[in-house]
């Protein structure tokens, strides 16, 4: 009856590890041909696989578990997709309805464990009941902000010698939800008015650009306009990264001219993204001088932080499309509007914040010194023609890799950016490899992210997933080990452990697949051309680049500060130049 | 401020652990809680009352809105309104005192709905501030155990919560 349903919801791949409760499940997935079952070695991949998946199709995945630890596992990767706002639907298997609440063997309460990090959960009373849960779970994981999706499967419910009528619904009516479609007409005017009077103007987007297929739209929008945007760490490739008018990702580890740019506007376009304290630094201070237009699908984000003066709730497609019709009718009456010279004069203070600490994406290599983390990320640019898709762990990587891979295309960066989950990075190539199976998928990690889902190499050897890991390797546990050279005296308490870290080559060969070694700067590209070349195309590659491990990123945000106060290196911060 | 805010939701297993789980879970404050089902029996009423300033409160409806079960939600607060509240108090009275107490009771219309020969329960419904001033007036020595409903509320005029 489920994996019926679940056929009819038009499931093409579940992510799942079986136990006792879900047998039943399991032996009807066995004897079906329409849904492939992927077995991975521990339900935290099986989440992330199914929600990177549902990032690059943009349909939602689907993970199956047990009861008890193989629920509880999965509550990491659905916090995550939850975070992230990732359609997902997870069915975890449950013990009989007769034994829930005895503490049975393997039996957790996974309704009430999920339920801070779901959208929406049920938990089945009645077999007939599955096939309309079954709709409502994706309706309800897809359909206004997405976010994961539990049905909970008490083994009873699922007994193949239970018979009960089945249909699967075509729509169903759910009387308390029904989320915003299209934008007030009258504020998107409004919108549409100051838009085209501000003098000062930054698009800030995040990831409810992808999430809301708004790309298209935003970007003829922008064009149209001339204004520069910036991208949340989420929202990264729903504007080129290539284009001139993409001023970089804004925030704690933004860049310069993002940030100055956000905090000397006079008007901030934010679409799908939600003023995250890592993008704000202290909202008491942020952008002083900006009128704030807010489209978000979800009106619990709006004026959540920062309060919005132009607040519009609706699906980003729709309201940008809306929005560029009200601003060319607008122009179409008054010519003169936007303000060029204003416009004029506002790139050229951005060109200015740009060239003085603007990120350098032409690196040179020096072969005496050591790697530099940016080099690896630029190398794996440059093989990679700017164009694969590309995860990443959580750490000083996943900011690096944010910054020099400039990601031309929606739906090609993918990473935890809400929760911060580490270990992320080799599941969510994963399940980005099975979504395309011929497409390059590279996973951007580090070796401590790496080491907690590493287990997934077998798995990798099993369905013959060639993923391309490059391991920036600096030895330690970067990002918490710059915090504490920056603001804890340099005491690195618990992380460096350079002294029992594995050969990862050797390791990544006893799993099955390929390793590289690089310590010197000068073998780098060509390693990496090595890694992508026809000859290791069906091949796992893990590429384990030692770099700098003093290295730092940069910007970084001044806590308490604005968003224009950033540390710029380690003895500079743009507090004390004059940057206004 | 105070706000009491009402809430339609589905009569379904686990829909008020989700409103209850949102308070927990954003740091919300719930002063009172009530919840039983409406006429219609899939629909069950949740009147609550929280203490916030604006924003804090447009972020709670916001959050209750955003919960699946959740159908329609009204701060009763922001226009004219009916409170009620149902208390049981059972109050220590000996000797001298049982008059006191059961003119006090009669002052604040409060029902003796059961008696002893220490003591009596008094019923007193009404906004909330009554029923504390009722307590404060009995004293706190006398007061052996006090039930309260929490707070119920319904609009005033011809508007209407409903489906």
């Amino acid at each position: 009856m489920l994996i019926r349903a679940l056929q009819d919801a038009g499931v093409e791949y579940i992510f799942g590890y079986p136990g006792g409760s879900a047998l039943h499940i399991y032996d009807a997935i066995f004897k079906q041909q329409r849904i492939e079952h992927i077995l991975v070695r521990h339900e935290q991949a099986a989440t992330h696989m199914a929600d990177a998946y549902a990032r690059v199709t943009g349909k939602p995945g689907v993970v199956l578990v047990t009861s008890g630890p193989g629920a509880t596992n999965a509550v990491t990767g659905i916090a995550t997709a939850y975070m992230d706002s990732i359609p997902m639907v997870v069915i975890s298997g449950q013990v009989p309805n007769n034994v829930i609440g005895t503490d049975a063997f393997q039996e957790t309460d996974m309704v009430g464990v999920s339920r801070p990090v779901v959208k929406h959960s049920f938990i089945v009373k009645n077999p007939e009941d599955i096939p309309a849960i079954v709709w409502k779970a994706f309706h309800i994981a897809s359909t206004g902000r997405p976010g994961p999706v539990v049905i909970d499967v008490p083994k009873d419910t699922t007994d193949p010698d239970v018979l009960a009528p089945y249909s699967y619904p075509k729509k169903l009516k759910l009387r308390s939800y029904n989320p915003a479609v299209k934008g007030n007409g009258r504020q998107i005017r409004k919108a549409a008015a100051a838009l085209l009077a501000a003098k000062r103007p930054v698009i800030y987007t995040g990831g409810g650009v992808i999430t809301g297929d708004g790309s298209e739209a935003l970007t003829r929008l922008a064009k149209r306009l001339n204004y520069p945007v910036t991208n949340t760490l989420m929202g990264l490739g729903c504007f080129p990264g290539t284009d001139e008018q993409f001023i970089g990702m804004l925030g704690m580890h933004g860049t310069f001219e993002a940030n100055m740019t956000m905090h000397h506007a006079d008007l901030i376009l934010a679409v799908g993204a939600r003023f995250d304290d890592r993008v704000t630094n202290n909202p008491a201070k942020f952008c002083p001088d900006a009128t704030v237009i807010h489209i978000d699908v979800d009106p619990a984000s709006i004026s959540k932080i920062i309060e919005a003066d132009i607040p519009i709730v609706g699906q980003v497609q729709s309201v940008l499309e809306d929005l560029t019709t009200s601003v060319e009718s607008l122009v179409s009456k008054n010519p003169d509007l936007p303000d060029q010279s204003a416009l004029t004069e506002w790139w050229e203070r951005i060109g200015a914040w740009r060239a003085s600490h603007g990120l350098d994406h032409n690196l040179v290599i020096d072969p005496s010194r050591p790697i530099l983390p940016q080099h690896a990320i630029q190398s794996l640019y440059r093989a990679t023609g700017g164009d694969a898709f590309v995860t990443s762990d959580v750490g000083q990587h996943q900011m690096f890799a944010a910054q020099y891979y400039r990601f031309a295309r929606p739906r090609r960066w993918v990473n935890s950016g809400g929760l911060g989950t580490m270990g992320f990075g080799l599941p969510a190539a994963m399940g980005v490899q099975f979504a395309f199976p011929e497409a390059t998928v590279a996973c951007v990690t580090g070796e401590g992210s790496f080491m907690m889902n590493m287990q997934e190499l077998s798995t990798c050897l099993q369905y013959g997933l060639p993923i391309k890991i490059i391991a920036l390797n600096n030895q330690a546990l970067g990002m918490v080990k710059q915090w504490q050279d920056m603001q804890y005296g340099g005491r690195h308490s618990s992380s460096t452990y350079s002294d029992s870290l594995p050969d990862f080559k050797t390791l990544v060969e006893a799993f099955g697949h390929v390793g590289f070694k690089v310590e010197n700067g000068g073998d780098l590209d060509a390693v990496m051309d090595e890694a992508f070349s026809p000859a290791l195309k069906n091949r796992l590659v893990f590429v384990d680049v030692w770099v700098d491990p003093h290295e730092h990123v940069y910007p970084m945000a001044i806590k308490g500060g604005s968003m224009q106060d950033m540390y710029l290196s380690k003895i500079t911060s743009s507090i004390q130049g004059d940057y206004m | 401020m105070r706000h009491i805010i009402a809430v339609l939701l589905e009569n379904e297993a686990g829909a008020l652990s989700r409103v209850v789980g949102l308070f927990a879970q954003r740091n919300y404050n719930i002063e009172s809680l009530t919840v039983a089902p409406t006429e219609d029996p899939t629909l069950s009423r949740l009147t609550l009352t929280t203490i916030g300033d604006d924003s804090k409160i447009e972020q709670i409806m916001k959050h209750l809105y955003k919960v699946v079960e959740v159908v329609k939600v009204v701060d009763l607060s922001e226009a004219d309104h009916i409170e009620r509240e149902l208390m049981l108090v059972k109050i220590r009275a000996e000797g001298e005192a049982r008059e006191e107490v059961k003119r006090t009771a009669d002052i604040f219309r409060g029902q003796i709905v059961d008696v002893t020969p220490n003591g009596y329960t008094v019923q007193r419904s009404g906004p909330s501030d009554k029923l504390d001033a009722f307590i404060r007036a009995v004293g706190k020595l006398s007061i052996l155990e006090v039930a309260r409903t929490g707070v119920s509320g319904i609009g005033r005029g011809e508007k209407i919560l409903s489906v």
